[in-house]
């Protein structure tokens, strides 16, 4: 019997009920249905990207307003008549125009205090390994992504952004996919990236791991499924705790699912909903307007 | 003869209740005088016709149960460490060519041919045995006789005569037997395999929409039919709400279609579900071979195969339901395959619903009537009542509302008698079998 109040159709629970049903399809009898599983990912996809959709909404305005805050403090600092500072403040405009573009394109943004460093450990939630700008170690790493950032670039961040620190790394350990959020932006794939690039990624039977127990019932893929255990257990390992209400566990898995549903979500529209045209010029705009 | 859904004056209703099992398929075989039902047990349990006098006006027949056996035991796959079940998902009769019957029954894995037959003689008077099956001392034989057939009991016996196995990677989710009544298709989610009914080693695969990075994977093949009448063309259907139509002739390997039946999809309807809810569960070509059905979370459509951009008739089957998909998702009721049938003049469609009821669908008259499967409900030589469900506002007497609907009581299965009107609606446990007499 269904009640009378229509269940909340929130992003967050549809993803929580939507992963419980694949990972409950994996003891069900008969072996996993592949066409269950593939519409559960369905609804998994709507819900993730109505998710994010939410969630950038609401680091845009927080952003708008912590850089309007700044910009204020910064015009408050400044002597008005001061030419100098005038460049300066056009500089930082342009700056935090490219700034902004620059982090949709895989570079290294220019980082405006340690409020945007808390809002990306927000939304990337667990992140597992350290931020940024360590070396990476070839084990690990694999996305073009991970390259230090452009020299020039960081040159003109403030040195007051000690936090450089604004990418958090999520490595998916079954597939070794790294998918990196900087700044409150989400890189999708960087494997497919990297390939693009045409460096040699992972092998082709390795990658199509991903998805959880999609490829369990293929008798083509019974030597890789010893593969598929092993991640069945560490899975299991990782999602012990059944909370998946909770905030950061909900952000590591969507970032975990963004770099695998290559054929369900065209990164690109993602990013161009993400980066938007027009979202970047309405906030350039903004800053403009200020001074 | 016009079947008036409205007045389905019932002359005969039968309940049968199944011991154990849930009832998984329902199937009239081509005369109509068998009729099929498998479950979740592995199980298949026959009925056959008993005709009263089919000379009188008011006559009635009923079904009794013919043959029960075992058609399929739970199997476990040790290489992937699976359970295979024994569910039967689809019968399927073949035509009837000799005295004995023969029907397809599948699970998720393997293919079994049956061969029904009767037995009422047996041979009496072996000369080396006893009539109980001892051996007589050959000394005390004196003089040779040659056996005779007397009666008996009639005896039905099924037994298995072809095994089709090991051509599935996937759950087979349909058996379609060609025109031909040489060859048969088999689909599972991302395969199709053509069959001949005397070669169990080899099959063809005729359609393979295996992508070569399963990452990659969006849509699975959900139902597939051979043609009625052309025994080169079949159709599947896909999880997006796509039918294929394709062509033997023109490759081995159908995976380019001869036409792609599509319907867009009305942007104002987008939901979470618009994926699942779109795709399609059944699809049944019509006697005539000119139409197709195809069942949907929501509603049936009736495509003309010579349309492709859209249906030429779509039924509701319950709209009131599309602001509930949240809450059947999580019942997973949403996942619900439900099929459909033809009447056998193609006039009438019927499908199954949630609380026991079952939707008809009067084509020609543009009319449509819910009834309901029930013990309660049902009594022979009356109405039966149709059933309307309250959408909104105000509940009318004998009105159902959405909210008390129960949905662990659906009607997936369904099926309609070749010629006369009778149909065959199962319930979880239960299956009914509703007739007709058109005066």
């Amino acid at each position: 019997m269904i009640s009378t109040m229509e269940c909340a159709v929130d992003a967050q629970s549809l993803i929580s009920i939507s992963l419980m049903k694949i990972h409950n399809s994996r003891t069900q009898r008969g072996g996993i249905k592949l066409h269950k599983n593939l519409l559960v990912s369905y609804v998994l996809r709507n819900a993730r990207q109505v998710y994010i959709k939410e969630k950038y909404a609401e680091i845009y305005r927080m952003q708008q307003y912590e850089e309007v805050m700044t910009v204020c403090n910064e015009i408050q600092e400044l002597n008005p008549l001061d030419l100098e500072a005038e460049d300066a403040e056009d500089e930082e405009q342009a700056r935090a125009a490219c700034c902004v573009e620059e982090a949709s394109a895989c570079g290294s943004p220019c980082h405006r205090g340690a409020a945007h460093c808390r809002t990306a450990g927000t939304v990337a939630g667990c992140s597992l390994l350290e931020d940024g700008c360590k070396e990476p170690e070839p084990s690990y790493y694999r996305s073009c992504c991970m390259e230090a950032p452009p020299a020039p670039l960081c040159e003109q961040c403030p040195a007051n952004s000690s936090a450089h620190c604004n990418k958090t790394t999520v490595l998916d350990l079954d597939t070794h996919v790294v998918t990196t959020v900087e700044n409150g932006y989400l890189h999708q794939d960087c494997c497919c990236d990297a390939l693009q690039c045409g460096q040699s990624a992972q092998s082709p039977a390795k990658k199509r791991k991903v998805e959880f127990g999609f490829c369990a019932s293929d008798a083509e893929e019974a030597p890789d499924f010893t593969a598929a255990r092993k991640r069945a257990k560490r899975e299991d390992c990782s999602y012990s705790a059944p909370d998946y209400t909770d905030t950061s566990n909900i952000s590591n898995l969507i970032s975990i699912f963004g770099s695998g549903f290559s054929g369900l979500l065209s990164r690109q529209a993602d990013l161009e909903q993400i980066c938007s045209k027009q979202a970047l010029a309405s906030l350039g705009a903004w800053t403009r307007a200020i001074v | 003869c016009i079947f008036d859904v409205f007045t389905l004056k019932i002359n005969q209703i039968q309940s049968v209740r199944m011991i154990s099992d849930i009832i998984s398929t329902v199937e009239f075989n081509h005369t109509g005088e068998l009729l099929a039902t498998g479950d979740k047990g592995g199980r298949v349990v026959i009925f056959q016709q008993e005709i009263e006098n089919k000379n009188q006006p008011q006559f009635r027949s009923e079904y009794n149960v013919y043959s029960t056996f075992q058609s399929h035991e739970p199997e476990f796959d040790y290489l992937k460490s699976l359970e295979i079940e024994e569910k039967i998902n689809k019968i399927r009769w073949l035509p009837q060519k000799n005295a004995a019957q023969f029907l397809l029954s599948t699970n998720d894995k393997t293919i079994k041919l049956w061969k029904i037959s009767e037995r009422d003689k047996r041979p009496e008077g072996y000369n080396l045995k006893e009539e109980d099956g001892r051996y007589k001392d050959p000394n005390t034989i004196t003089s040779l006789r040659v056996p005779v057939l007397k009666p008996m009991d009639l005896m039905v016996e099924a037994s298995p005569r072809r095994v089709f196995a090991n051509a599935h990677t996937y759950h087979i989710n349909s058996v379609s037997v060609n025109s031909d009544n040489e060859t048969y298709l088999s689909a599972d989610d991302l395969r199709i395999n053509l069959w001949h009914l005397e070669i169990t080693d080899r099959s063809f695969n005729i359609v393979d929409i295996k992508p070569a990075n399963m990452e990659e994977l969006t849509e699975v093949i959900t139902a597939a039919e051979f043609h009625p009448h052309q025994c080169n063309t079949f159709v599947y259907s896909s999880s997006k709400g796509t039918i294929r139509l394709c062509d033997m002739r023109v490759s081995a390997l159908c995976d380019k279609h001869s036409k792609l039946f599509e319907e867009p999809e009305d942007p104002s309807n987008r939901s979470f579900f618009s994926e699942i809810i779109s795709s399609i569960s059944d699809v049944k070509f019509s006697h005539n071979g000119r139409y197709m059905m195809t069942r949907d979370y929501l509603s049936v459509k009736i495509w003309d195969l010579n349309m492709e951009n859209r249906p030429v008739e779509t039924y509701q089957v319950h709209e009131y339901l599309r602001s509930k998909l949240c809450s059947l998702y999580e019942n997973d009721c949403i996942f619900d395959k439900f099929e459909c049938c033809w009447n056998g003049n193609d006039s009438v469609v019927m499908t199954g619903s949630y609380n026991n009821f079952f939707r008809m669908f009067d084509r020609g008259h543009r009319r449509d009537v819910t009834l309901e499967a029930s013990r309660e409900n049902s009594k022979p030589m009356q109405v039966l009542k149709p059933r309307k469900v309250c959408t909104g506002g105000k509940r009318k007497k004998d009105e159902i509302s959405v909210d008390s609907l129960d949905f662990n009581k659906k009607i997936l299965h369904t099926a309609w008698h070749p010629q006369d009107n009778i149909i065959a609606v199962a319930t979880t446990n239960n299956l009914y079998i509703f007739q007709d007499k058109v005066n």
